[in-house]
């Protein structure tokens, strides 16, 4: 974890995948 | 006049204020994580001094406040909205995903918050002398702070997009 944030283009590639993770899994519970 | 006592302008009130504070916040939070991290080390050692006595304190107090008016205008904004309670549970079930991406907004906003006051802003304390510690420790408190406030950078990312998507799901 402390490679990806040490390095500041791994940190935004990794707050990019979190970003769909987080429409997945809002898109599962909401239960629209 | 009128429309000033109306809830909805109210609300449109809180939610400028929301907004004002937030790049206040996120905008310290990229300038450290886009400008000066990156930037330190090019920086002349005798010309050091004036990042860290100088631009670094003044750059943490409007960071740390301008977290704490985001934090406080948001949770204004969502009692106007009408989101309580369905917002502390991610809106499980709640049929629309407006609720839902609001309350990851929320969450992550909050964990972002806490990180600012109870992780970075305490070793950066120590990190600027304002707390006496070692050399060893300030180097630790340095570290610390850094990896949290990279951590939060991740974090803005979603947390900006769930907080935007508000009018995607109307």
């Amino acid at each position: 974890m402390t490679k990806i944030l040490d390095s500041l283009k791994l940190t935004i590639l990794a707050g990019v995948v979190l970003t769909v993770v987080v429409i997945l899994v809002a898109h599962a519970i909401s239960g629209a | 006049m009128t429309e000033l006592v109306t809830a909805e302008w109210w609300s449109f009130f809180f939610r400028w204020l929301h907004i004002i504070a937030g790049v206040m916040w996120i905008g310290h939070l990229w300038y450290f994580n886009f400008t000066q991290a990156p930037t330190m080390p090019k920086i002349p050692a005798e010309l050091k001094p004036a990042i860290g006595k100088y631009i670094l304190p003044e750059a943490l107090f409007w960071f740390r406040w301008g977290a704490m008016a985001t934090i406080v205008t948001g949770l204004i904004e969502a009692g106007f909205l009408k989101l309580y309670p369905s917002v502390i549970w991610l809106g499980i079930g709640a049929g629309t995903p407006r609720i839902t991406f609001i309350s990851f907004g929320m969450w992550l906003g909050l964990i972002m918050w806490a990180n600012v006051w109870f992780i970075i802003w305490p070793n950066q304390k120590k990190n600027m002398g304002l707390v006496e510690v070692t050399p060893e420790q300030k180097a630790k408190a340095a570290r610390i702070a850094g990896l949290t406030s990279r951590v939060n950078t991740m974090l803005s990312i979603p947390m900006l997009y769930c907080m935007a998507s508000v009018h995607q799901y109307m």
